[in-house]
């Protein structure tokens, strides 16, 4: 197979080897791509956040005059009201007024951490609970593992309690806690590395057979 | 009388003109059999539909269900699919919302046009290659919102018992109650960190994450956030904080800048090293390498959400000689951090140290609380796992959630 003809191809490769040049030194062709990586996002989100978010929930149902998103009473108040309390945030600007740019702020921190207690609750604590507790039976290497599991959740969480110091038994226990961590941790460092090892792999077969065409 | 008669008439026949006879017979009972086998006759409708509001959701939806038509699995001439009409009137025209295939008992309309406390009323259409067979009409359905989730309840209470036990560490560590909490090595070096880029004459880097602003890794990183910037306007020394969101940036900006006017030093405070970089991972990842390199910070500090990009930043500031302090709350991110920076703080020990360095009494109170809650979850599933194995499942039941 010849080598590519195609410009964006190319492109890609030139990129795609400023960034390799890294793994020698920072150099103007890796600052140059990272400039561009960065430009080019920055322009992107921009692009999107206004086509994607501005655009169909608030300038258009502006101009068509539908103020109403949804029916009833208080439609009015989804267009209006989070339009009103993101331009609070260009208060920040003023010298004299910057406080007030701290109420939209202090709403997504709110609106963020209520909805997330729940779900946390649902997903990370109720919902591992009831796995966690496993019958005990002796007659298998399932009922072993699941055991282990049983062990590794208490000492884990043993290790996360903050209000002792890790001495004596609960220093003990805690000590079986970050080992099952670790141990956790080490299978997910090598599985990730594979990943990242799978993604290097694709970047080098696409030098090789899309760009160079040495490999079909 | 009649059964000898007949006996006689049978009789009087000759041989021949009985096994004719016997013969017709034959073939008229296999034509007969065959004809009614293969006769198109009308299909059979689904039976029993039945429609109701769908439980446990905000409304504007019907959850239908039905028997399946008794020509439903067969080869020739057998359903393919089931249509569903619905109609705003007894009388009024039905309109196809949805199909589902053959073998398929329930349907869940939830057409965006369905205005909750609205009556409608359903029919069920089988549908073969030829015919199509109408059920009876069932209604009026009325869709309508839940405030409570009942598959949910177990995930209620647990959230006003959590609740309940934080408050009640908040009240107490209000009340000034002494609440201990154990050193974190983590949070100790960060003094250190920031005496030896003071020492170096070098700027310090910290790192937000790639967490929204309201995501409590985020607002974790932002208390240890201002405890830098508090040691950085003491020591005069440069802080750099690239952000991946706008709203991040414009957090940091407002954390930053009360440390420094909280220490006095308004005056050092330099609201453009605290910058959006962009919204994109990677690039993200490439600027903030790029930083480590041209600015040599000495102390890198990676506080937040973290994901892929978490090996890139920890090995290049690794290389660069910085003294490396992470904390995420993203299990599969710790080792990467645990690889190649110095101190880590593993999961809920950011929050912690959030807590351990405010000394806040809502944030200690809070830490406080969790660990109550930690040790009776520790109780719970103890309980769990003796009540499974004496065989009690209803302990273990109360802690369903059916989504």
């Amino acid at each position: 197979m010849p080598i590519s003809t195609d410009i964006g191809v190319w492109v890609a490769v030139f990129f795609t080897l400023c960034i390799f040049s890294f793994l020698y030194k920072d150099n103007p062709f890796y600052k140059f791509a990272e400039h561009v990586a960065v430009g080019v996002s920055a322009g992107y989100w921009f692009v999107v956040l206004m086509k994607e978010t501005l655009e169909p929930a608030v300038f258009l149902p502006l101009k068509q005059g539908r103020w109403n998103l949804v029916p009833g009473p208080f439609g009015i108040f989804l267009l209006i009201l989070p339009v009103l309390i993101g331009l609070l945030l260009f208060f920040r600007f003023s010298k004299k007024y910057n406080y007030i740019a701290r109420i939209p702020i202090a709403l997504i921190y709110g609106i963020g951490a209520g909805p997330t207690l729940v779900q946390y609750l649902q997903n990370s604590v109720i919902r591992q609970i009831q796995p966690t507790m496993v019958k005990i039976s002796f007659a298998s290497w399932d009922s072993f593992s699941e055991v282990l599991i049983a062990v590794g959740v208490v000492c884990g969480l043993t290790y996360f309690f903050f209000s002792k110091e890790h001495r004596g038994t609960i220093g003990a226990v805690a000590k079986v806690g970050i080992w099952t961590l670790m141990i956790g941790f080490g299978a997910t460092f090598g599985f990730t590395v594979m990943a990242r090892v799978s993604l290097l792999i694709g970047r080098f077969v696409f030098l090789m057979r899309d760009w160079l065409g040495v490999i079909s | 009388m009649g059964h000898s008669q007949k006996e006689s008439v049978w009789g009087s026949c000759n041989l021949f003109s009985r096994k004719a006879i016997l013969f017709s017979l034959t073939l008229l009972v296999f034509f007969n059999f065959h004809l009614k086998d293969t006769q198109a006759h009308p299909l059979s409708p689904p039976t029993e539909l039945f429609a109701q509001d769908t439980p446990n959701d905000h409304g504007k939806s019907i959850s239908l269900n039905w028997n399946l038509s008794p020509d439903d699995g067969k080869v020739e001439g057998g359903v393919l699919s089931y249509e569903i009409l619905r109609s705003t009137g007894l009388q009024g025209v039905f309109e196809v919302v949805g199909s589902v295939p053959a073998g398929t008992k329930e349907f869940t309309d939830q057409d965006t046009a369905l205005v909750n406390s609205h009556n409608y009323y359903y029919k069920s259409r089988a549908v073969a290659v030829t015919d199509s067979a109408v059920s009876e009409i069932f209604g009026p359905v009325t869709p309508s919102g839940q405030w409570f989730h009942t598959g949910k309840t177990s995930v209620f209470v647990a959230t006003l018992l959590f609740c309940l036990i934080i408050i009640v560490a908040i009240s107490y560590a209000k009340r000034g109650g002494k609440l201990y909490i154990r050193p974190l090595a983590g949070i100790n070096a960060v003094d250190e960190a920031i005496g030896r880029a003071t020492e170096m004459g070098q700027p310090i880097l910290f790192v937000p994450g790639l967490g929204e602003a309201y995501e409590v890794a985020t607002i974790a990183a932002f208390t240890i956030l201002g405890r830098v910037a508090r040691k950085t306007a003491e020591y005069q020394s440069r802080l750099i904080v690239p952000a991946y969101y706008p709203m991040v940036m414009v957090v940091s900006q407002e954390v930053v800048k009360s440390a420094y006017m909280d220490v006095g030093r308004p005056d050092i405070y330099n609201e453009k090293d605290i910058f959006f970089v962009t919204q994109e991972q990677f690039p993200y990842a490439a600027a903030v390498n790029g930083i480590m390199l041209r600015e040599r910070p000495a102390a890198n500090f990676y506080l937040g959400k973290f994901y892929a990009e978490s090996l890139m930043l920890a090995e290049t500031g690794f290389l660069a000689g910085s003294i490396q302090i992470a904390g995420t709350d993203e299990p599969i991110q710790i080792p990467f951090f645990v690889a190649a920076c110095d101190y880590v703080l593993i999961g809920e020990e950011l929050y912690a140290a959030s807590a351990y360095l405010s000394r806040d009494p809502v944030q200690l109170g809070t830490l406080k609380g969790q660990d109550w809650n930690k040790l009776a979850i520790v109780i719970l599933v103890g309980l769990g796992i003796l009540t499974a194995t004496l065989g009690f499942a209803w302990f273990i039941n109360l802690f369903n959630v059916n989504i």
